[in-house]
């Protein structure tokens, strides 16, 4: 479903990514795994059209991306969740979910707020309440949610863990499960190695804008010396 | 009671304007110089139409709402072929590109309509007064009290009501998110930019009952309009109208109490908003203005060829002179009194980094300050050249010190607003400053009078002083300068007091241009208002950016070149603002570095 090769993208003059090469098959959920700086949201924004790639394919359902402004591959069919939330502050719950509702593919179960709110109970409860005054729990919710309303195939989520507490984190994990058990696609960047493992089929491993390691969630645990070398802090 | 009601028919159609720019800044971050040429149109677009059609309601009305929908479509047509490349560009290019639309503007209004006052008819069913207190007050007044509130009223339906709304007032926080979403950005910001364009030529149109239609109207309307938006706080909807209604009760009560300051008022007013409320009454700071900052690459040092240039331009400079005419010498005079002045504004623009709108009030100042000396106390030239870059360098104390504050768009429309002050002071303080008539027989001292001395004296004072901007730039003094505006922060961390060094950078330019323009006041044996306006503020930007913001010699040769330019296109062409602002839109599409920056890029490339 989503093929990326060789991807390089620069900051300046620094080269951030430098030819990742990852998949992810329709209905997987792939963790790409790092350390801080490794090139995870770099991937996610080059893939997403954030960051312009200066090099490389991005291939989903069989056309290339990359290249294309963001909104063209939103269109396409990625939706991207950012690791920083981007909340719309002044707007309400309501407001945010609207701004991102685009129209389903014909035969496809179109999501509503309501389905959102299914998915994310808390949220129902606070229509009205604007972004900025949200926790940071909620926020993540929200932007998942705001995400989910353009009807996407493969969600690009970038740390949703980040800075959650322990309880929220199970929920998101429920969550991502849920989704994926409705058949969608979703590439997640993470840092926590125990909330990958809930989630997560495969996972790719990143270092210094490469792929160094890829394989089963389990082959990672079992695999010190990749823990150690790619991993730890 | 009646003045008050007066202030608020005229708060309401300059909230009209302000609305459609803040909304227009909010989405596109452009701060749009043209949006009072687009109100001018709407004028004269609903003169022509109002006429042309048959009188009654519906001819009237009709003719109104016509000409606001074809300013909508002229502001697409902008935002289409010159805007949308150049949202990524730094402020002033927007700023300035958008002023050559202004003059472009300018004379096509001058060629269809011609250069007489045009007056339209009165509002049918509108034309009666009402007593209000025993004083007659003109219904149509009315009407527009009650327009202003509306269109507020109607713009918080459509932003809070309606998906594109919504939509809208998300990208005015994240625009790029907005976009990650799916939603296109380019559609978008037309539209927003059509909506501006519709609401400042209904503000124009809605004029014509009140006043006649004039080719002035544009800048007096864009100066008023940029104070409202910028004390409401830049894309603040509310804040433009608790802005305008200010305004608008400041001018009609400062009428009667301060006749000769009503102008200086409001931009006082704005400069004492800035500084307490940085972003204005209801605006906050922006969320994702521009990209990263940039840091700009260390100045090269001269190159052999660059050198060899300076000098055989100086030699020319030097021995060519005496064996011109009259007139050649004046506009040689002129050049090197050019030069001096961009090299000031350069000074603070490229190696400080700070926007500077409103330059031309130090040139102005310094000119003033030695007429001023000549007229009253019948000083010589000698002390008139010292009280110029006193007097400029003194307002650049003052006025820096508020200035090097902010930032970005901000420092520009402060520093205009600075210019603008001085410029009203000179225009209105008719017993002092001679007003719209200047002061007249500023003559150099007996030496100096033949016109090769006093280009000898020139050119000796304008390229001494430049050389000394020169030096500071490669000076410790410099390099602190550099390192605040490439990182702030680090530039703090090591103990440097970047407020400090940027003030003394402005003051500096202060007096820079302070001689510049005692040079010119002398050279002309006049000075006026103009000296100050925006369009001479306008000069001095497009020969830096002309010549590149971020070369050293960029200012020289940019005044080089545009000056030549300027004095061969008033010469020859009567279109010259429509040929000047077509080269401004065009150097701001294709020259973004400006010439030597372009060139400096060919030789590299060479390599």
């Amino acid at each position: 479903m989503l093929e990326v090769e060789g991807l390089h993208a620069h900051y300046g003059r620094a080269h951030i990514l430098q030819g990742v090469t990852l998949a992810a098959r329709q209905g997987e959920v792939v963790a790409l795994l790092g350390r801080n700086g490794a090139g995870k949201s770099t991937t996610m924004k080059s893939i997403m059209g954030l960051v312009r790639p200066s090099q490389g394919q991005v291939r989903f359902e069989g056309r290339d991306l990359a290249g294309r402004e963001p909104f063209e591959i939103a269109r396409a069919g990625i939706g991207y969740v950012p690791e920083e939330r981007r909340i719309f502050t002044e707007l309400t719950v309501m407001e945010n979910l609207d701004v991102g509702r685009r129209p389903p593919r014909p035969g496809q179960e179109a999501w509503t707020e309501e389905r959102v709110f299914a998915l994310f109970p808390s949220l129902g409860a606070m229509r009205a309440r604007p972004g900025g005054r949200m926790s940071g729990g909620e926020q993540q919710m929200l932007t998942i949610g705001r995400t989910l309303m353009g009807n996407p195939r493969l969600i690009l989520l970038d740390e949703p863990s980040e800075g959650l507490a322990p309880v929220i984190i199970e929920r998101m994990a429920d969550a991502i499960l849920a989704l994926k058990r409705d058949g969608l696609t979703v590439l997640l960047s993470e840092q926590n190695l125990h909330f990958a493992r809930l989630v997560s089929d495969r996972a790719c491993v990143l270092e210094k804008g490469m792929i160094r390691w890829e394989g089963t969630l389990e082959a990672l645990m079992a695999d010190e010396a990749v823990k150690q070398q790619y991993l730890v802090a | 009671m009646v003045q008050g009601l007066s202030g608020l028919a005229s708060a309401s159609s300059l909230f009209l304007v302000a609305s459609g720019l803040t909304v227009i800044f909010g989405v596109t971050r452009i701060v749009n110089f043209a949006h009072g040429s687009l109100y001018m149109m709407g004028a004269y677009l609903s003169w022509t139409l109002v006429t042309a059609l048959p009188r009654g309601h519906l001819g009237f009305w009709g003719g109104v709402l016509v000409a606001a929908l074809i300013v909508g479509v002229i502001g697409v047509l902008i935002e289409v072929l010159l805007l949308r490349r150049i949202y990524k560009a730094p402020e002033l290019f927007q700023l300035l590109g958008t002023f050559g639309v202004v003059l472009i503007v300018q004379d096509v209004a001058l060629m269809i309509w011609g250069p007489q006052d045009l007056l339209g008819p009165r509002a049918p069913g509108l034309r009666g007064a009402v007593e209000i207190l025993g004083v007659r007050f003109p219904l149509y007044e009315l009407f527009l009290i009650a327009v202003g509130p509306v269109v507020l009223g109607l713009l918080w339906l459509l932003f809070h009501r309606t998906r594109w709304g919504t939509t809208v007032r998300a990208a005015t926080a994240d625009r790029e998110m907005v976009g990650a979403l799916g939603v296109n950005q380019r559609m978008l910001f037309t539209t927003v930019f059509f909506l501006g364009s519709v609401l400042a030529g209904l503000g124009g149109a809605l004029q014509l009952p009140r006043e006649s239609v004039n080719l002035q109207m544009d800048l007096a309307i864009i100066a008023e309009a940029f104070v409202v938006v910028v004390i409401g706080g830049l894309g603040s909807l509310p804040g433009a109208f608790l802005a305008a209604l200010l305004l608008g009760q400041l001018q009609a009560f400062g009428i009667l109490i301060f006749p000769k300051i009503t102008l200086v008022l409001a931009f006082l007013v704005m400069a004492v908003v800035l500084v307490v409320r940085p972003h204005g009454l209801l605006g906050r700071p922006p969320a994702s203005a521009h990209a990263a900052h940039v840091v700009e690459p260390p100045y090269p040092p001269a190159t052999p060829l660059a050198r060899n240039l300076g000098f055989a331009a100086l030699a020319l400079a030097v021995l060519v002179p005496p064996f011109m005419g009259e007139f050649a010498l004046i506009v040689f005079t002129e050049i090197a009194i050019m030069v001096l002045f961009a090299a000031s504004l350069h000074f603070i623009m490229g190696p400080g980094g700070m926007a500077s709108f409103g330059h031309a009030a130090y040139f102005g100042l310094g000119a003033y300050g030695a007429a001023l000396l000549a007229k009253h106390f019948a000083a010589p030239m000698e002390l008139g050249l010292f009280a110029a870059p006193l007097m400029a360098g003194f307002a650049g104390v003052v006025f820096g010190w508020f200035c090097v504050r902010l930032s970005g768009v901000y420092a520009a429309m402060l520093t205009l607003a600075f210019a603008q002050i001085a410029w009203s002071t000179a225009f209105q303080w008719v017993e002092i400053t001679g007003g719209d008539n200047g002061i007249l027989g500023v003559w150099p001292s007996a030496w100096a009078q033949p016109k090769l001395v006093y280009y000898y004296m020139a050119l000796v004072l304008c390229v001494g002083v430049t050389l000394l901007l020169r030096r500071a730039i490669f000076a410790p003094f410099g390099y602190a300068l550099r390192a605040g505006r490439d990182s702030p922060l680090r530039a703090e961390a090591i103990g440097m007091d970047g407020f400090r060094i940027r003030w003394v950078a402005f003051i500096l330019a202060a007096i820079a241009a302070g001689i510049a323009g005692g040079l010119f006041a002398y050279a002309k044996g006049s000075v006026f208002p103009t000296y100050m306006a925006i369009p001479r503020s306008v000069d001095a930007l497009l020969m830096v950016l002309l010549g590149g913001v971020q070369t050293v010699s960029g200012p020289i040769v940019g005044a080089l070149a545009y000056t030549w330019i300027h004095e061969q296109l008033m010469r020859s062409f009567d279109l010259w603002r429509l040929f000047l602002g077509s080269v401004i839109v065009a150097l701001v599409l294709f020259f973004p570095q400006g010439l030597v920056g372009a060139a400096q890029r060919l030789t590299e490339r060479r390599k």
